[in-house]
């Protein structure tokens, strides 16, 4: 028995967002949010090139998916900034000790 | 078989990227998994993209996290999430059943222009607006450098307290 090949890459790609989705959701690091973050994207850039691989439109799935990694990128960038910004004035990478909203 | 074996390795070390306890080793993971996704992206006859996703995925943000990991610092947590678990679990079941149900209900009717020949001629001249954007993004990128580079207040920790 032999499973094809979008089915796949469709498991992987559900599996990759689930996992980036749990990470965003569960972790109390900021910089464990950015990797839950990345692991997201990279589920979403498979399935724009599984997409054009199925339609055979692997021009417009890379020019979209270059696209999307520069974009997942700078957000990685921006991130690591306020993350690295926020240790040095606060003291801590906690999203708990650092939320300053009442409750 | 070799997608299956990729796709395994993909979830593996997703997996091991989202349950290290230490950052640095959470990062080699998320490099690793992200090299292993630029080989699926090649396999799929994306070449241009698998080239700039080991570049830039495997390659750059790797670098970019080992910086900032090392100016901020290991931090240990205890266990508790910052969401409970339940509620986590069922925002994941929600997401996924809600991105099957799309994918059954988008299947066959959904229309895609006609392919074009290169990839330069959708990047340079159907989707133009796109290049602006990507350089308006790096330009952005390049404040954010700026920012985890420029030096911060020292710790004080009373900023929290209150």
């Amino acid at each position: 028995m032999s499973i094809p090949i979008p089915l796949v890459v469709l498991i992987v790609i559900l599996g990759l967002a689930g996992i980036g989705l749990y990470c965003i959701l569960a972790s109390r690091n900021l910089i464990k949010v950015i990797v839950g973050l990345q692991l997201l994207v990279k589920g979403a850039v498979l399935a724009f090139m599984l997409a054009a691989h199925l339609t055979q439109n692997e021009n417009l799935g890379q020019t979209l998916g270059v696209t999307i990694i520069v974009a997942d990128t700078i957000v990685a960038v921006v991130g690591l900034a306020l993350a690295v910004q926020i240790r040095l004035r606060t003291g801590s990478l906690d999203i708990k000790t650092i939320s300053s909203l009442k409750r | 078989m070799e997608f299956i074996l990729v796709g395994v390795g993909i979830l593996a070390c997703a997996v091991l990227a989202f349950s290290a306890r230490r950052l640095l080793i959470s990062a080699v993971w998320l490099a690793l998994t992200s090299a292993l996704v630029a080989l699926m992206l090649y396999m799929l006859g994306g070449a241009h993209l698998a080239v700039i996703e080991l570049s830039v995925g495997a390659g750059l943000v790797t670098v970019l996290f080992v910086f900032a990991i090392n100016i901020s610092g290991e931090e240990s947590f205890d266990k508790e999430t910052i969401l409970p678990k339940p509620y986590a679990w069922g925002s994941l079941i929600i997401a996924g059943g809600l991105a099957i149900f799309l994918i059954v209900k988008t299947l066959g009717i959904v229309n895609l222009p006609e392919p074009v020949a290169k990839t330069s001629m959708i990047n340079w001249d159907a989707r133009y607006l796109d290049i602006i954007l990507q350089v308006a993004l790096i330009f952005s990128g390049v404040l954010g450098v700026i920012g985890i580079l420029a030096p911060g207040k020292e710790s004080s920790g009373k900023e929290v307290q209150k």
